[in-house]
């Protein structure tokens, strides 16, 4: 249960108010202004940055917690990252007066970003660097909303620590780093200059983190001196002595001075070496996903048996420990953004996905008690971040699922559901060793991963419905006029679907070949230019390599396309081969002419195309065979394909909220959707469009090869009512099982009603706490733009 | 090939039965019961009705058939689609209707067919047919979802349209026989919630466990209690029937829960809803 002092840090950390922290970028812009970084190697100018901030950026030590460390100054004060992309003064003013996820910026951030950052980053950013660097054929692209880019905003990342991160201390480290740099080979290896500076750097990273927790103990140990009467500290509720908060205070001290410099070796210093090292993750740069403490229980379970059996950590206190982690990522919001994404894209989240069950390295059942404690402490916190998920193995116990699926009966969009066995046969195919891939998991929205051993990076979103529009277009874009596709062919001289099929994937191909050119040329930039010695040292195999995470030293190398609307492209293509090829109900010209005029003065066909036509997501074959088709050639397009960097491109299925801006460039569809509206989400079906319920969703989903992606995400939403009783969660729990039987990666469900949904948009501020699933990951419904939350209260309600 | 008149299937049925279910509607019924939720399941008859589908504040009025025949080949490869679920859950596929013995030999050639299959069968039935029939089509059936609604001859003729005697001799012969079947009382305000009918309908149950020893707790039959709504009124009219739906207001949870205390006081395991 939740005693007074983690009430009172999850009502603080829900109360704060997100704003925008200079801090961070004044202290890299004095770093990069002092001269410092002009006699070094790029790799130890960017691990010097790291250090000339950890060493004066301003420590904080909250009230009552009991696992230290904030990005910013304060909880929930964002820094940015200037050297990636540069906020202008209409950004921080978008960003403090948007309704959504608003980011407070004063004056006095507004006159340091005029007076000092503005004037030295303009046009030095990396940013500025991609967009500089990309081909017109790109920047078409790109403008005309066929990809978006990950980099362009964030750093490289999408990556989870593994096992070895609670193993070694970072003086063990700085041991391998100089076993490593002195058995560099300067005679033979080519590489030897780019390895010693690397690995330079790595070390200077290490000890950088060593201080950033050194600085927390010196604060603690001033604090405890403090303590002497009454502070006005929180005393937990079982005792009254306020020498309590002090011993308190000096233990989190200690624990401060020993890690992450040693190894940990109890609970809560296996806790506060994580969250130190995750600090000095998302402080080095904004990587996206966030990084993510990814298998919890299998991390921290050796410290709690070993604790607990000792008896010198009792359960309850390990649940308060895992609670003051949990609001640890609460205060940490996604950094804000620049440019038009700053107005559209507005999740509170950044996507730390902790997973829990699943297997073991060596394939026995990974679901232990402390399994069990975290899921009671994500029903108790309910807080949008951390996120959870629960992976399922045929060989995990029944009570595992049982267990979590009561928390979804709550109504709370957590956890989703994995599985284990899909995600492991996935990491296998792409060639993992067994055990690697075991220690595997999800992280980000449904994204799959080798934990500890794996750069997984996204690079962007495709929208496979713009494709179609082009195609129907003859290689032009109508938003922007301009032929930025092939000339496939006037659609009215097509004479078979086939023939359509066949200039849709010449357009696929087409742009998938440019978004994979410019992948290759922004990993380059990265690599060369801002590498990330920090977070090299937490992925394997990077010190061995002496090669940076961002230059493809992982032990694994993939980078992703995620394919976004797989809904909206195969009801789309499906109506043409049905009115225009198959039943003939309208002719080729007819059809495009509906579409020109968005429908209007053809209401009628409208209905015809919303209602009667056979729809994906309902089991029937004649629909779900385009969304296998359109599978197969994304499949085909992309998977295998190498990187700059020495990885491989890969496809998974997911949208984030991309789907909302992918539809907004795009004009009517085929399948009745009009103009500038949502497309589909993730493998879900089109809003609505299933009419024969989650069975023959599933089957539908199912169709498509889950196993040769890197993740596929399909959400599902219940009333309520559909919980109601222990028959109920036999019954989800089975239909959870099914899928997985059919290799489905991930399902997750909404549990609210339309009813509720309307209600609170209609009176947010009845909500404050209603929290929603949108797309693999779960917000606050009152955070969502109206747009987004009218979809989800359109998506289908089943039972 | 026999064919049979279907007019629905209903994928993840989740109260018809254990587990996650195909539900068959048979169409065609020889009851009429005045607070019948399913008027298009009556007529053995394929039946148009009209469909009013609203879009962009338009609304369109569709033609719409109820009732297609459908071979046994063709539905076993509907209720295929869903093995795995019934696998997973310890479901199967329920026949309901209408009244799926009212079409005697096509409901008997599926029941057959899903057996060889070895799908879990449920039959949700009112009882209505021959003691010759009932006879036939019992060891097919692994599930009775009987109903069970007046017990007064002269009510169930004036509200369903025909005589209960072979009804109840019916559901005596299977529980005496030892058949897995639950109850199903159908809670209509007014007509078969009142005090006298459910006291019957406990008196009727009752005797039937004398012969097994009393602190079996399986002797009794499950009872479910089906509460009346008027939501299916709007049925009545696209179906363009002259007669509506009776009563004209639901049965209240109040009632409803006192219904199940009562029978539960009388050993019964009772459940609202399916």
């Amino acid at each position: 249960m939740m005693n007074s002092r983690i009430n009172k840090l999850r009502e603080q950390s829900l109360n704060a108010v997100n704003c925008i922290s200079s801090e961070r970028a004044l202290l890299v812009t004095e770093f990069y202004q002092s001269g410092r970084d002009a006699d070094v190697s790029i790799p130890v100018m960017r691990a010097l940055t790291l250090e000339y901030i950890l060493k004066n950026k301003s420590i904080c030590i909250n009230e009552g917690e009991l696992i230290v460390g904030e990005r910013g100054p304060a909880p929930k004060a964002c820094p940015t990252y200037p050297e990636i992309n540069v906020h202008s003064l209409k950004d921080l003013e978008i960003l403090d007066s948007r309704k959504k996820v608003s980011f407070k910026a004063d004056e006095e951030t507004k006159r340091i970003y005029t007076e000092k950052i503005i004037p030295f980053w303009s046009g030095k950013s990396s940013r500025d660097r991609i967009m500089q660097a990309m081909d017109k054929e790109w920047l078409d692209a790109y403008k005309a909303g066929v990809f978006t880019e990950f980099q362009e905003q964030r750093a490289p990342g999408h990556t989870v620590a593994g096992d070895r991160l609670y193993k070694k201390g970072m003086q063990e480290l700085i041991e391998e780093i100089r076993d490593t740099r002195s058995a560099i080979n300067w005679e033979s290896d080519p590489d030897a200059q780019a390895k010693s500076e690397e690995l330079k750097a790595m070390e200077i990273a290490a000890n950088a983190i060593i201080l950033f927790a050194n600085r927390h103990a010196d604060k603690l140990e001033e604090l405890a001196g403090k303590i002497m009467g009454d502070t006005g500290f929180e005393i937990r509720d079982d005792t009254s002595e306020i020498g309590n908060r002090r011993s308190e205070i000096e233990e989190l001290a200690r624990i401060c001075r020993r890690i992450p410099a040693n190894a940990p070796k109890t609970f809560h210093e296996a806790l506060q070496h994580y969250w130190f090292i995750h600090v000095g993750v998302i402080t080095e740069l904004n990587p996206w996903d966030s990084f993510n403490p990814g298998r919890l229980d299998q991390h921290l379970y050796p410290f709690y048996r070993r604790e607990i059996d000792a008896g010198t950590l009792m359960k309850e206190r390990a649940e308060e420990l895992l609670q003051s982690f949990w609001i640890k990522f609460n205060n940490h919001p996604a950094p804000p953004k620049i440019g038009v994404t700053a107005l559209e894209s507005n999740t509170y989240t950044d996507f730390s996905l902790i997973n829990v069950g699943g297997l073991k390295p060596d394939g026995t059942d990974g679901a232990n008690e402390l399994t069990f404690i975290i899921l009671d402490v994500i029903e108790e916190m309910r807080l949008v971040q951390p996120s959870s998920m629960v992976q399922v193995s045929k060989t995990n116990p029944g009570t595992l699922i049982e267990r979590a699926l009561r928390i979804t009966k709550t109504g709370f969009g957590q956890p989703s559901y994995f599985n284990t066995d899909a995600i492991v046969q996935e990491l296998v195919r792409q060639g993992k060793t067994l055990a690697d891939a075991r220690n595997g998991g999800a992280s980000g929205c449904v994204e799959t991963g080798a934990f500890g051993t794996e750069a997984y990076i996204l690079s962007g979103y495709f929208n496979l419905s713009k494709l179609l529009e082009i195609t129907l277009h003859n290689g032009i874009d109508p938003l922007t006029q301009k032929q930025i596709g092939p000339a496939t062919g006037d659609p009215a001289s097509f004479s078979s679907f086939e023939e359509l099929i066949a200039a849709y994937k010449a357009q696929l191909n087409h742009f998938i070949d440019i978004k994979i050119n410019g992948n290759n040329n922004i990993h380059s930039i990265f690599a060369e230019s801002l590498p990330a010695p920090f977070l090299s040292l937490i992925i394997d195999d990077c010190i061995t390599n002496g090669k940076d995470y961002n230059a493809g030293g992982a032990r694994y190398n993939t980078t992703y396309i995620q394919g976004v609307g797989l809904g909206s492209i195969t009801d789309s293509l499906t109506a043409m081969k049905y009115h225009v090829f198959d039943q003939q109900t309208i002719s080729m010209t007819g059809f495009l002419d509906a579409l020109e005029k968005d429908f209007y003065d053809y209401d009628e066909f409208r209905v015809e195309l919303v209602y009667n036509t056979p729809k994906y997501g309902n089991d029937e074959d004649y629909a779900d065979d385009q969304a296998t088709s359109v599978f197969e050639m994304f499949y085909e397009a992309v998977d295998g394909r190498p990187t700059s960097i020495g990885g491989i491109h890969r496809i998974n299925m997911l949208p984030t909220t991309s789907h909302v801006y992918f539809g907004s460039v795009i004009g009517a569809l085929p399948d009745g959707r009009k103009a500038g509206e949502p497309l589909s989400e993730g493998i879900s079906p089109f809003q609505g469009t299933d009419t024969k319920g989650p069975t023959a969703v599933l089957n539908s989903a199912a169709k498509i090869d889950h196993l040769r992606t890197g993740g596929t995400l399909l959400n599902q939403k219940f009333t309520p009512e559909f919980f109601d009783g222990e028959e109920a969660t036999d019954k989800l729990a089975s239909l959870i099982r099914s899928y997985f039987r059919m290799n489905g990666h991930h399902i997750q469900f909404n549990v609210v009603s339309a009813e509720t949904l309307k209600d609170a948009q209609k009176y947010p501020e009845k909500y404050r706490d209603l929290i929603v699933r949108v797309a693999g990951y779960s917000d606050y419904f009152n955070d969502l733009g109206e747009e987004l939350q009218n979809e989800i209260i359109r998506r289908t309600e089943q039972g | 090939m026999t064919k049979g008149l279907i007019f629905d299937i209903k994928r993840f049925a989740v109260h018809d039965g254990p587990g996650i279910r195909t539900t068959v509607f048979f169409k065609g019924c020889p009851l009429a019961c005045t607070w019948c939720h399913n008027p298009e399941s009556r007529s053995p008859e394929p039946e148009k009705s009209t469909k009013h589908i609203s879009l962009n504040g338009i609304t369109f009025e569709k033609e719409e058939i109820a009732g297609r025949e459908m071979t046994i080949k063709g539905l076993l490869h509907e209720v295929e689609r869903d093995r795995i679920f019934f696998e997973e859950s310890g479901g199967g596929v329920t026949l309901s209707g209408g009244e799926p013995l009212f079409q005697i030999d096509f409901c008997m050639e599926l029941l057959q067919a899903l057996r060889k299959r070895e799908f879990h069968t449920a039959l949700d039935t009112t009882g209505y047919t021959t003691g010759k029939e009932i006879r036939q089509i019992t060891p097919f059936v692994d599930l009775f979802l009987y109903d069970l609604k007046l017990m007064d001859d002269e009510t169930h003729q004036q509200h369903t349209g025909v005589s209960n005697k072979q009804i109840l001799e019916n559901l005596k012969y299977l529980l005496e026989e030892g058949k897995n079947v639950i109850i199903r009382v159908p809670v209509v305000p007014g007509i078969t919630d009142t005090q006298s009918n459910i006291r019957s309908i406990i008196n009727f149950l009752e005797p039937m466990h004398t012969s097994i020893p009393p602190y079996l707790p399986t002797s009794l039959p499950d009872v479910h209690l089906l509460p009346y709504h008027t939501t299916a009124k709007n049925k009545y009219r696209r179906f363009h029937m002259n007669e509506s739906m009776k009563p004209e207001v639901s049965v209240n949870k109040e009632k409803l829960t006192q219904l199940k205390r009562e029978m539960e006081r009388a050993g019964f395991k009772v459940k609202l809803g399916g």
